[in-house]
Order: structure tokens, then sequence, then C-alpha cells
């Protein structure tokens, strides 16, 4: 099985920043719903701020690279999808230090890395209604899709389906994280903003990685 | 949308420029990342505090920078929390060597992105604390929620905070001074008439011409009820009632009573709800011994008023009529 390039990781960003480019508008409007608002608009910002810095990011080694992509969200999304978003790539670059390739398994480790890193910084868990409905379940079906022996191609597209299934599985639950739980009962019946974002990075990774 | 602004964009530069520029005796701006210090920071030997969230609650909080309040202000875009980078900026700039208190809201953008920064000002041989206030009686307080939002007690809280550094206090004492303030204070505001985000360009929520959201938060979130309008009177009973049984405050209690306009709200309104707040709790032995009246933490332009009520003790009343020389607040100057 083929490993995944520096080149690579860098395109999967390009991907999801055009991803959430194209969906903006969608996800503002399920953040207003729900939220304040923003999701959409902050998330772009964000994305659009690292592709500024393609030259510098895409001539660096796996590790510097996502710290890049961390340290820019981080300093440009704002409110808590930055902080969790940049947690999860900071985290994630911690085990890419010096590395220009990664294998499939080494990959689902760093992903591993970042969702600690956002479970341990946002303190929610699977069925609070937040993006870990759907980057758990994700990284899970990668995991166990490499560690049976199918194909890259093979994990993403079943991270991509678990982390659908896992946005799904937000609409009826009731927010316990965040401003959708000054709502209560009345954040049931609408899609988390975060876990809507976290399935396009799961879809970017799947349309660059294999 | 009919704002004086030139672009939503630039809305927020451009207003802490003014700022800077209206106040330079007494506050420095610095740009990219965006914060506001006092223009003699740091304090040599001296806590300093840094607070700071979404911008759209002006004064709140670049206002209350300077002597007496806050070392440093860090502004986000309109209600959306700051970044890391900026509070991380804010918090070596004003550092005197005694250490940093960060007062943040209870929101969690900035619960996220102030524990960040503290992590990397900790990294960096800095000694932090952080106190969240969460005042407002509006949401219910549970485990399975954000909790209580942070309002009006911030205000308080960082006049309070500001002069016990200013008088030399220890980090750990600023610190648990602010955690018994937010402990004694207790808010709720209402809105008449919803806020226009500058960028979203309508407003946040629809509120017929003859309804009330009581419970708002200053982000335009929905509150406890929405009803009929009702007089300036049975408003102020209904905002105060909650306040006063939450903590609850008690007949011969001293207490701080602070009436707070949300933007759009003139000083003639508030001051109407300002008597009859203090006619119920002096009817209930509850003294009004220290107050505050007009537009510290707002939304916008936001119509409605918020209350907070502070339980005083003798040590807060004195750091409370201590001098202080802000843009927002200044007395005993």
């Amino acid at each position: 099985m083929s490993n995944i390039s520096s080149s690579q990781i860098f395109t999967w960003i390009e991907r999801y920043a055009a991803q959430i480019a194209e969906q903006k508008d969608y996800l503002t409007q399920l953040d207003a719903a729900i939220g304040d608002g923003d999701h959409g608009a902050n998330m772009h910002r964000g994305l659009q701020a690292i592709l500024v810095k393609k030259a510098d990011l895409q001539n660096t080694d796996i590790g510097a690279l996502l710290k890049g992509v961390a340290m820019t969200l981080i300093s440009t999304v704002g409110g808590a999808s930055g902080a969790l978003y940049g947690t999860f790539f900071l985290q994630a670059s911690t085990l890419a230090g010096g590395k220009t390739e990664l294998s499939p398994r080494e990959f689902g480790s760093l992903l591993e890395k970042g969702l600690a890193g956002i479970v341990l910084r946002g303190k929610a868990a699977v069925g609070d209604k937040t993006m870990i409905d759907a980057l758990q379940p994700g990284i899970k079906a990668y995991k166990d899709s490499i560690e049976s022996g199918e194909t890259m191609e093979q994990a993403l597209s079943k991270a991509v389906s678990a982390a659908d299934v896992g946005l799904s599985s937000t609409t009826p639950l009731i927010a316990r994280k965040g401003r959708a739980s000054y709502l209560g009962e009345r954040s049931a019946g609408h899609p988390d903003p975060g876990a809507s974002s976290t399935v396009l990075l799961f879809r970017s990774a799947a349309e660059t990685l294999c | 949308m009919k704002k004086l602004i030139n672009s939503p964009e630039n809305v927020v530069l451009e207003s802490i420029t003014g700022l800077g520029a209206a106040f330079s005796e007494l506050i420095k701006i610095h740009t990219n990342p965006n914060y506001i210090t006092r223009a003699d920071a740091p304090v040599e030997n001296k806590v300093a505090l840094v607070s700071g969230g979404g911008s759209g609650h002006e004064p709140m909080h670049g206002g209350f920078v300077g002597r007496g309040m806050l070392d440093a202000a860090c502004p986000g875009a309109v209600f959306t929390s700051p970044t890391p980078d900026q509070m991380f900026e804010a918090t070596k700039a004003v550092n005197g060597g005694k250490g940093v208190l960060h007062i943040v809201k209870n929101y969690t953008g900035d619960v996220l992105n102030f524990e960040m920064a503290a992590d990397l000002a900790r990294a960096e041989g800095i000694e932090v604390e952080a106190v969240v206030i969460d005042d407002d009686v509006a949401v219910k307080d549970s485990l399975w929620t954000a909790g209580r939002r942070g309002v009006g007690t911030t205000v308080l809280a960082e006049k309070i905070c500001g002069a016990a550094a200013e008088a030399g206090h220890s980090l750990k004492e600023v610190a648990a001074l602010c955690q018994n303030v937010n402990k004694n204070g207790r808010s709720m505001g209402m809105a008449l008439t919803s806020c226009i985000v500058p960028h979203a360009g309508k407003p946040t929520f629809d509120l017929p011409e003859d309804e009330m959201e009581i419970g708002i938060g200053i982000h335009g979130e929905p509150g406890r009820t929405r009803t009929k309008l009702k007089s300036a009177d049975e408003i102020t009973e209904v905002l105060l009632q909650p306040i006063v049984e939450d903590l609850p405050y008690k007949s011969g209690d001293e207490v701080l009573l602070f009436v707070n306009s949300m933007g759009g709200t003139p000083l003639l309104e508030l001051f109407v709800v300002y008597g009859k707040a203090h006619e119920i709790l002096t009817r209930q032995g509850i003294k009004v011994t220290r107050s505050l009246v007009g537009p510290y933490i707002t939304s916008l332009e936001m119509a409605g008023a918020s209350i907070t009520l502070l339980k005083l003790d003798d040590e807060m009343t004195k750091l409370w009529d201590a001098p202080v020389l802000t843009p927002a607040l200044r007395w005993g100057v």
C-alpha cells in the first residue's frame, strides 16, 4: 500500500478549503438555527488564510505543515471552532515532525491524536451534539478498515460513510455543549454545524489521499 | 441595514483605532494581533488583568483598560471570541512579574481560546490564573449545558479586581476575589428589539412590535420567554425577582445595583428601571449601597436593559470606591 506524501496532505487541506467555500452559506445557515450563525464564514476565513501561505507550507515536512495549518486556524477562525480544529491539527502535527510521508496506519494515529486533543480541550463526548459525533466514528472506521488490510480508498470511503451517519445522529440530539446548549430542547431537530464541517474533512481526504 | 460604518470587515479595527486616538493618554492600541493595553504597561510588580471577548459590547472591554481596572483587553470580531495569539501577546505585554489574571466570560469560544492562551503563556514561564464569570440567571445552570453565560457581573469584577491588583494584592488573592465577586453577582436582561450584526446585515432575531424577549443574551441568544410588551415597572419586577431568588439576596444584605443598557435604550428609560428596582429591593430590606447606571455591556444597537445585583462586603465596597481611570469608568482621580 502506498504512503501519503506531504504534498498530498496539502492537497487535502486545499480540497477542504474548496469544500468549505462551497458549503459556507449552508454551514452558516445550520449555525444560525442553533448557534450564532458564523460557522461557515469563520471556517472559510481560516482556510483561505492557509491558502495564502501555500508557498511556505508546501515545501516543508508534514509536522511543520500541520502545525502551520493549526496555528493559522487558531489565529484566524476565532470562536470555539478555531480552537478545536486548531487543536486537532496541532496535536496531529506532534506525530509527524520531520516526516515527508506517512503510512496509512501512521495517518490513522495522527487522526486519533488530533481527536484526543479535541476531547481534552472541548470536554465533549459522542452524543453531546458536537463535531466529535462525526469525527470519532469516522476515525474509528478508517482505523478498523486499515487494520483489516483494506486499501486507503476503502478505508477513507468507510470513514466518510461513518462520519455521515454520525452527522445524521446529531439531528435529534439535544445539545450539551457550546452555544446551542442554551436552547435546550429547541436544539433538537437540527444537524450540528461542527459535525457537518467535519464530514467535509473526511470527504476531502477521500478525494485526495488515495 | 442602516449603520454608521465603512465596511463590516473593518469596523472593529477602525473602532479600536478611534478609541486609541480619543484616549491616547490612557491606552495604547496594538494591531496584528489586535489588543489594547494601558499606556504605561507593563506596570512592574503589579498583578496584571487581561480580559477580552467578541466586539459589539462596547465599552466592554477596551473601555475598561486603564489604571485601577484592566491592563489589557482583546477584541474579537463582532460577537466572536478573540484568538489565543491576541491573548498571549496581550499577556506578555502587560506581565509585570507578579502574574496575570484572565477574566473570561463563560462562552465556549472564549473559554477554549483563553485556555490555549494560558497554556502558551505558562510555557513561557508567566504565571497565569483564569476566572470564568457565569452570572446570567436566564440560563439553567446544569452539567449538561455550557452553563450560565457571563454578563453584567464581568464589569463589576473587572473594576473590583483591578483595584485589588492596584493595591498590591497577589495573583492568588486577586483570583480568589474575582471568584467571590462572581459567586455573589447575578444578572438578567431583556430585549425590546434585535441587534444587527454588521456582517450579517439583518436582525439576529425577529421580535414583533408588541413583544419582548425576557432573559436575552448579549449576542441576541434567546432567553426564557417571549411575552407581550409590558410597562417598565412590570419588566423590572420580571427581571429582578429571579435574580433576587437565585442567590438569594436577603433582607439586611448590602448590594450594588447595576442597571445596564443593551445599547439602544436611553438613560431616560434606564433610570425609570433603576428607580423601580431600588424601590423593590428597599421594600424587601435589601440595602442598595452602591450603583451603576448606563451602557456598559451592550449588544450593538439592541434596545433593552439588564439588571445585575452584587452582594457587597466591606472589602468589595472599598475596592469599588477606589480610584479608576479608564475611557469608560473614572472616579476618585
